[in-house]
């Protein structure tokens, strides 16, 4: 066991370090928290993707030959923390980055790789993934959206939904039904849909904290080359999971010092914010909470570490992703009730109230964490995939 | 950068797990906790033989010269098999020993040839150092694990405003068994009254060896925690896959599976900071009281829901005598007290970070 450093990662790490304290645009910080139209802080990241990875930073641990860097995993979590310590905005083609792209190295066909990588890396084509749908969730190989082959393409009809960026996607891994006749999980294929096609149409889905993050898109009679299957026909159900496994293994990599930045911040304001006449920082019940959200992020922290360990070893992440979704997800809606009670009364308070801790960022926070155990798998669905696959327990449906 | 045991290490633990799997199972264990002292002579010899007493004493001091990595390998593994009787606290004064410099006797306990303990806290059960009122050498000390078997008992005592610790023999003191709720272990109420003593060390400096042994020991507690926490996982879930109601394996249903889930969640959790805390020790690193506390912190929670989903998973099997769990659940409450239980450990953290 060894958490130092070694030489490589030290110098790649104050390479990292002083390139962001060079770059990270001066008025992010700011801006983070003020209000702002969802396509203008798009496009703003989009630009910011597009200066990292000119300057050799997106896909780190993505082959050279296709735009990445080459660089082993354990250098793609060093740059993550530090984009995250050094408070830099975060990347634009996120679903890309973290799911899509990784799937195509692992199951794409050379040529797709030279064609959708580096153009992922650099923003210019971003990316959603076209899983649920309205009847098909939790259980997602029951999915209905099918793919019928005509000559050299799919043709594509169905409705998905819960499309994170599909208003702003360029393309889309969609998975489709192509063989109604086989057991559910045999049938499906994975194909990289054009989001410009004809027959594609995008509608928003306002959520309860508000904004429109995700969207529903429906296909009618959309053609799609039969050159973008991703894997094979009908063995769409292991490239699916290949990219949920993604999902649930290192999409939350980031959110540890996210969380830390965060739990600093509230203590500030329980130092500040009165409790029973003097600071809430000093009352026993809101230590031992604080405490308790402190202890949990640290473990967080350590469990990824492991995890990240054990993907250096073995390449790919393990079901054992599906315990850092749910710590994740299960901590952000502790965290958050504790941030509400520390508030007291402010913690209601909405963005565009003058009087609002943090421009109101706390009541949406406590909006947006119910979302986290529902996103990318629910926490149902997690202790499903452990128990099964991780305990060996009969599955359940 | 690797989170994970080097070859060496984990070669120790597969050789504990399977010393302790041949030398003590269970029903060794059964036998052992109903013996006076619940400390086994064959046993401790057996581990003393494999250096285990030893394994973070260093090499002049007739230990195996390790870090607290091995040091939690070993525990976890302990944990695993319930070993019952002295192994931490004995630990425990090895530590204090270590840290006050007696290397006579810390060579006797990393050899086996003698074992000890430490006598901390009283009547108030704190188990800040601060606390220590016991004038010396006279008065009531409550709660010390194995003073019976034990051939030494440390004494932490206030010499007028200095803390100050002891050695005492055992047999020179008074000593009332504790009836306690964990079987494997003895508590005893332990009373001075003006016994010989050798001073081993005084004011700051035993301050300083109290804290590093109380570290030493409460990283070791978190990661047998953890080896009992997966080995009642692994128990209900055999459970869960063979029992059948309704015409399937209980395992099957969602309810069971996902308090399952839960344990494992709890267990790897647990196991990441126990291993965390014994390596930033092991590197000497400032926030290493912080890190054992984050442990400590989470693993008592985390043990106790553990043990209270194991019995629940196993319904009226898992309330039996005849039932193992019963041995772990006891032990992972008698473990959550000791050394501070997570809300002592909280308020330290609250101290670090808060403050």
């Amino acid at each position: 066991m060894d958490l130092n450093l070694t030489p490589q990662e030290l110098r790649f790490r104050d390479e990292v370090r002083a390139w962001f304290a060079a770059n990270v645009p001066k008025d992010w910080v700011k801006r983070r928290d003020e209000e702002e139209s969802m396509q203008g802080r798009f496009d703003y990241l989009r630009s910011w993707q597009r200066k990292l990875y000119d300057a050799g930073w997106a896909g780190i641990s993505w082959p050279k030959d296709f735009g990445g860097r080459g660089a082993p995993v354990m250098e793609q979590v060093i740059f993550i923390e530090e984009m995250a310590r050094a408070e830099a905005p975060p990347m634009a083609n996120v679903i890309a980055l973290g799911l899509i792209g990784p799937t195509i190295i692992a199951f794409g066909t050379p040529e797709q790789k030279r064609r959708y990588l580096a153009k992922m890396l650099s923003a210019e084509e971003i990316w959603c993934q076209g899983f649920s749908e309205p009847n098909a969730g939790s259980d997602l190989a029951a999915l209905s959206t099918t793919g019928v082959l005509d000559g050299d393409h799919f043709v594509v009809n169905g409705q998905k939904c819960w499309t994170s960026y599909a208003w702003a996607a360029d393309w889309c891994e969609l998975i489709v039904r192509t063989d109604p006749t086989v057991p559910k999980h045999k049938g499906l294929t994975a194909l990289l849909v054009d989001m410009h096609s004809p027959g594609v149409e995008v509608r928003g889905l306002k959520q309860m904290s508000g904004e429109s993050e995700f969207g529903e898109i429906f296909f009618r009679d959309v053609r799609v080359p039969v050159e973008n299957v991703v894997g094979k026909v009908n063995e769409g159900w292991g490239v699916a999971m290949g990219t949920l496994m993604h999902e649930r293994g290192t999409f939350g990599a980031a959110l540890q010092v996210n969380y830390r930045r965060n739990f600093n911040r509230l203590v500030e304001i329980a130092k500040h914010i009165d409790r029973n006449g003097k600071p809430a920082s000093e009352d026993p019940v809101i230590r031992q909470k604080l405490a308790q959200c402190y202890a949990e992020i640290e473990v967080m922290r350590l469990n990824q570490l492991r995890a990240f360990s054990r993907i250096n070893e073995t390449g790919v992440p393990g079901p054992e992703g599906s315990i850092q979704k749910i710590f994740w997800s299960e901590l952000n809606q502790r965290f958050q009730q504790v941030a509400m009670e520390i508030l007291g009364p402010y913690g209601q308070l909405a963005h565009g109230s003058p009087d609002a801790f943090d421009e109101g960022q706390w009541a949406y926070g406590y909006l947006r964490s119910r979302g986290n155990t529902i996103e990318a798998g629910t926490s149902e669905i997690q202790r499903n995939i452990i128990g099964h696959f991780v305990l060996g327990l009969p599955k359940s449906y | 950068m690797q989170f994970g045991l080097s070859e060496s290490q984990q070669i120790l633990k597969t050789n504990a797990r399977k010393f302790f799997a041949a030398e003590c199972p269970l029903s060794e264990v059964r036998r052992i906790m109903e013996t006076d002292t619940a400390q086994d002579k064959k046993l401790w010899r057996g581990m003393a033989e494999q250096g285990f007493l030893g394994v973070v004493f260093p090499e002049e001091a007739g230990g195996m010269g390790l870090g607290y990595v091995e040091l939690v390998a070993l525990a976890e593994e302990m944990g695993r098999a319930l070993v019952p009787g002295a192994f931490l606290s004995n630990l425990f004064a090895g530590a204090v020993l270590h840290a006050a410099g007696a290397t006579k006797h810390l060579a006797a306990i990393s050899s086996g040839e003698k074992t000890a303990t430490v006598a901390l806290l009283e009547a108030d059960a704190n188990w800040n150092p601060d606390a220590v009122k016991m004038p010396t050498l006279t008065g009531e000390k409550l709660f010390v694990p194995d003073a019976e078997s034990a051939d030494f008992i440390i004494v932490a005592a206030r010499d007028a405003a200095k803390l100050a610790l002891y050695l005492v023999e055992s047999h020179a003191v008074k000593k009332a068994l504790m009836p306690a709720m964990d079987l494997t272990r003895r508590l005893y109420k332990v009373t001075f009254d003006h016994p010989a003593a050798e001073l081993l060390v005084e004011g700051d400096a035993a301050r300083k060896a109290l804290d590093h042994a109380l570290n030493v020991v409460t990283v070791a507690l978190c990661a047998e925690m953890t080896g009992g926490m997966q080995r009642m996982l692994d128990i209900a879930v055999e459970y869960a896959k063979t029992r059948k109601q309704f015409g399937k394996p209980i395992g099957q249903y969602q309810a069971v599976q996902h308090q399952c889930a839960d344990m494992l969640l709890f267990t790897e959790s647990s196991r990441s900071a126990a291993y965390y805390a014994a390596y930033t020790m092991t590197e000497g690193n400032a926030d290493a009281p912080t890190a054992i506390s984050v442990a400590k912190a989470y693993t008592s929670d985390a043990c106790r829901e553990t043990g209270n989903r194991a019995v629940q998973v196993q319904g009226g099997m898992g309330f039996t005598w005849e039932n193992d769990t019963h041995l772990f659940y006891r032990r992972a409450k008698a473990s959550e007290i000791a050394f501070g239980d997570a809300a002592y450990h909280r308020e330290k953290i609250a101290r670090a970070v808060i403050d």
